[in-house]
């Protein structure tokens, strides 16, 4: 690894028509002897919409504020529109961060909060500017207000215009919705998308809320133990997890232990506790020996025996255990013979419901499964999740 | 009803949509508080304000012909303030001026040690305890005697004294002690706990986020300091500047062990010879109102100025 | 990367703060192992007989002896009329808990020399003679202040619903306030106690001018200062240095074990 000199005034020539792009190469910070962030490689394109995912201690916090400057990397190098910024502090960074919490100065007006940032590289009619980011997120009428009478959603709206009146390169969002209700979560998460649609701007966000990150990001990157585990879009990463871990910790997943037993050409047969499952190759980590193969609940059909079709791959026959109905579905355990409990996802089409003790057939489209490596922890993440959730 | 909630009705409800048994319940609640504070205001009302009016009436006695040393009789002599104003103004004037360097060198000095053990040591429990016990450390040993262990440290036969003369910062019959300059630095240095303790106490409160969000908003660490970091600990320098000037206004043990005869004379040593040298407890008295009033007039200036409720 | 002297300049300046703070001390502590004879103004030889005859020289424990007995009296005077006064002072009504306040607040902004005289001045009109008792009156007026405001902030601190949640699990007032208020005031009891105790040990003006005759510590070594402190003078210094940074580490690590208790639990 290299070590690369900081200069942050030198043009550099091959990359100054990436724009805003933001690359770190081979980031690790220790702090004393634990390890937040292992050798981390990562390129955020411009004008998208990152989001860090992951647990608590996962990193991921840590990776945003070395991309603010506000810590600095034990050894790796970072670069925002091929302009290398490593060792560079904050304030020398063209990178605006929302802070957990806000961190609105309580002395200031809210006008002045928003103002810091343009008074500080001096620029002209501060005040103007000011006035017109607080217009955008319709705060226009408290700018004489301290933050301390402002709601929590309002601060959240102040912090926001804070940052990005500075027109950064790439603008820092660390958990900003985690200290509000769900109703204005969920409102604000729509309006910090249409506000990045409408001004372009790069955004990275950290958070723990695997919902939050799939409703906004273009692309997410799923971190655990200081590494990316799997990075690409939302969509991408749910239908097809790559690791145990993504398997569990974004929505949930059956993950069942095998040994792959035949290989039929575009997919292998697994055999796990004496049923047959088959997965696609690629959609598969692994072609051969232990594997396992995973199914998102909502993918399981639940039939009546009656119903099933004859034996063959894909067939799982068990005893429901437990139910809780939601409303929208209901959700099933189902104890199958030789794999375990399973859970089940069954939308509320106006069927039957089976109940605890009913025998019940499980059945899925092979398309549907996912392969993976044989020496996961089936339950890597999960853990996680529950809490994340909490 | 709980013994630490104030009556709701001074802020909750107006009079009149009060139920009788609220207002029974305030009472109550009430009755309480005076009771509990009754004991402790009389005895500072015996103990404070009245011999604040003892020492006004005191200060209008006047002495009748032919009279014993200390014997006077009360009136309204208030000639005893001009004469005593008219002789010892410049050692008024010399009190304020010296608390007020101290208390500026006690705040250049406190700050940055409150800054380090509250905001650079944030989460170092141990080592900011440590720190802490030695901010307070002086407090344990007598004032005195650390105000005589520095007059014998900057003595003419001391090391200080020696290593200056050798590096020649010093003239070779130049002294520190028996100097202005030695009552100032023993005043700074006694009353520097008191200034460093409230700024810590809030920077102890401070929001480190607030400052990595000044620097996340172009502000290097100089103009966050000053434009962030320092008005929000205002409310703990005005506290510790109050807390240095008035005692080190009124202070004479530092002239008096620090300085000498001529040119360092503080107030507190004049009162405190009119008293017992010169038994003339009139002029004594007029002194120390005088002293009062003066410090008042400036605290409630300096509030308004730099203003804060956080006082207390 | 880049090598900057900003982050090291606060950590020398303040310790060097640090470093002015405790030469004093040290020095008191230095001389008092010193084979002083009667003045204690130069090193003249390490011994330990100071230590072992602590009342070697004339009046030294006699003063002390004055000191700690005022001392103790005004601690439990200023503990708990100051108490009663910052639990009270919550629960009254804002107007009156502002004059309350003024009163609380004005002998911390008055000048000592300004307390001492003005109480000198009633002590004679009144014709009282001056002796431990005016010393004890005078010390806890002021100590008084400083244990409300000590213990306010800590009342302040306190959560009122527990009180609350105490009446509802059929506490009596003056139950709730015996079984939860005050244990959870306690330390901040002790500490204003302290601090009374500590305020009142050391004070030399107040003392000086409501005294007569009686010498304390600080008074005995203020006369003593002109002819020479004895070193058995820095013996007791020291001492009673140490007995109170005993008494605020073992508080600390009293209250991180319990901390630390609460947390495993």
């Amino acid at each position: 690894m290299t070590m690369v000199q900081t200069k942050p005034e030198s043009p550099n020539t091959d990359a100054d028509d990436q724009g805003a792009d933001l690359r770190l190469a081979a980031i690790t910070k220790r702090f004393g002897g634990f390890l937040a962030v292992d050798n981390l490689d990562l390129e955020i394109p411009a004008a998208s919409f990152f989001a860090l995912l992951g647990p608590s201690g996962c990193g991921k916090t840590t990776t945003l504020r070395m991309i603010a400057g506000l810590e600095q990397p034990t050894s790796g190098s970072m670069s925002i529109g091929g302009k290398d910024i490593t060792g560079t502090s904050a304030h020398e960074r063209p990178v605006n961060t929302v802070f957990q919490n806000y961190a609105l100065f309580p002395h200031m007006s809210v006008l002045d909060n928003v103002a810091f940032g343009l008074k500080r590289r001096k620029i002209r009619d501060h005040q103007a500017k000011a006035k017109q980011a607080l217009e955008l997120v319709e705060l226009g009428h408290l700018s004489a207000r301290r933050p301390a009478q402002l709601s929590g959603g309002q601060q959240q709206r102040v912090a926001l215009a804070r940052a990005i009146v500075n027109e950064p390169a790439l603008l820092l969002l660390d958990e900003p919705l985690g200290a509000l209700d769900m109703k204005l979560r969920r409102q604000m998460q729509g309006e910090l998308k249409r506000i990045q649609t409408d001004i372009g701007l790069t955004f990275v966000h950290v958070t723990h809320d695997q919902e939050e990150a799939m409703t906004m990001a273009d692309t997410v990157a799923v971190m655990n133990q200081g590494q990316v585990e799997q990075l690409g879009a939302p969509r991408e990463l749910y239908e097809l997890p790559r690791t145990a871990f993504v398997a569990n910790f974004l929505g949930k997943s059956n993950l069942v232990a095998g040994e792959i037993i035949e290989d039929r050409g575009d997919a292998v047969v697994i055999s796990a506790g004496g049923n047959r499952l088959a997965v696609r190759k690629d959609r598969s980590t692994t072609h051969q020996g232990k594997a396992l193969i995973g199914i998102r609940p909502e993918k399981l059909r639940m039939m009546w025996p009656a119903d099933a079709p004859a034996d063959g791959s894909n067939i799982l026959r068990g005893r429901v255990l437990d139910s809780s109905f939601t409303g929208v579905s209901t959700e099933y355990l189902v104890e199958v013979a030789g794999i375990g409990p399973v859970g089940v996802f069954s939308q509320n089409h106006g069927q039957q419901l089976a109940a605890p003790g009913d025998d019940v057939v499980l059945t899925w489209d092979t398309a549907h499964a996912f392969g993976l490596d044989g020496d996961e922890d089936t339950q890597a993440g999960a853990r996680e999740a529950e809490a994340a959730a909490t | 009803m709980s013994l630490l909630t104030a009556p709701r009705s001074a802020k909750a409800k107006p009079e009149e949509t009060r139920s009788a048994s609220e207002i029974r319940a305030d009472k109550r609640r009430g009755r309480v508080g005076y009771l509990l504070i009754l004991p402790g205001f009389i005895f500072m009302l015996l103990f404070f304000v009245l011999p604040v009016f003892s020492l006004l009436a005191t200060s209008l006695y006047t002495k009748p012909p032919g009279a014993d040393i200390g014997q006077f009789v009360p009136a309204l002599q208030f000639s005893n303030y001009a004469a005593v104003l008219g002789s010892y103004w410049p050692e008024l004037v010399r009190s304020f001026a010296f608390a007020l360097i101290a208390t500026v060198a006690a705040l250049a000095i406190g700050y940055p040690m409150a800054y380090l053990v509250a905001v650079r040591l944030r989460g170092r429990k141990l080592l900011q305890g440590i720190l802490l016990v030695l901010i307070i450390a002086p407090f344990f040993t007598s004032f005195i005697l650390r105000t005589q262990a520095w007059k014998q440290i900057l003595a003419d036969e001391g090391p200080v004294v020696a290593v200056l003369r050798a590096m020649a910062l010093l003239p070779e019959d130049g002294r520190l002690t028996a100097t202005a300059f030695a009552v100032v630095c023993g005043l700074t240095y006694n009353f520097l706990p008191f200034m460093t303790l409230p700024i810590y106490a809030n920077l102890e409160r401070l929001d480190t986020r607030l400052i990595e969000a000044g620097g996340d908003l172009y502000a290097n660490s100089f103009t966050t300091f000053r434009t962030v970091t320092l008005p929000l600990s205002m409310p703990g320098v005005i506290a510790g500047t109050l807390l240095t000037f008035i005692p080190a206004s009124g202070d004479y043990i530092n002239a008096a062990l620090l300085g000498n005869n001529q040119n360092t004379t503080m107030i507190g040593q004049v009162i405190d010879s009119r008293f017992f040298r010169v038994v003339d407890y009139p002029g004594a008295s007029a002194l120390s109102f005088v002293l009062m009033l003066a410090i008042l007039f400036l605290v409630i200036l300096y509030v308004r100025r730099f203003g804060t409720k956080e006082l207390l | 990367m880049r090598r900057r002297i900003g982050p090291w300049l606060v950590p020398a300046f303040g310790g060097l703060a640090f470093l002015f703070l405790l030469v004093p001390i040290a020095y008191v502590f230095a001389f008092s192992f010193n084979d002083a004879g009667r003045t204690n103004l130069s090193w003249r030889g390490f011994t330990l007989d100071n230590w072992r005859n602590p009342c070697g020289a004339p009046a030294v424990c006699e003063s002390l002896a004055n000191s700690l007995q005022i001392s103790s009296i005004v601690t439990v005077i200023a503990t708990i009329l100051g108490t009663a006064i910052a639990i009270g002072l919550v629960r009254l009504r804002f107007k009156f808990n502002a004059t309350a306040n003024m009163l609380i607040f004005l002998p911390l902004a008055t000048p000592e020399v300004v307390l001492g005289a003005s109480l000198l001045a009633q002590f004679l009109n009144i014709g009282v003679d001056l002796g431990v008792g005016t010393i004890i009156i005078a010390h806890s007026m002021f100590c008084i202040s400083f244990v409300v405001v000590a213990v306010k902030a800590r009342v302040a601190s306190l959560d009122p619903k527990l009180e609350e949640a105490a009446a509802d699990l059929y506490a009596s007032p003056i139950q709730a306030f015996w079984r939860v208020t005050f244990p959870l005031l306690l330390p901040g009891i002790v500490a204003a106690a302290l601090l009374a105790f500590a305020m009142s040990f050391d004070d030399f003006i107040i003392t000086n001018f409501n005294s007569g005759n009686v010498d304390t510590f600080p008074k005995f070594i203020y006369v003593a200062a002109t002819r020479g402190i004895p070193a058995q003078a820095n013996v007791i210094g020291s001492a009673m240095f140490i007995i109170a940074l005993l008494i605020v580490i073992g508080g600390q690590i009293l209250s991180n074990r319990r901390a630390k208790m609460l947390a495993a639990r």
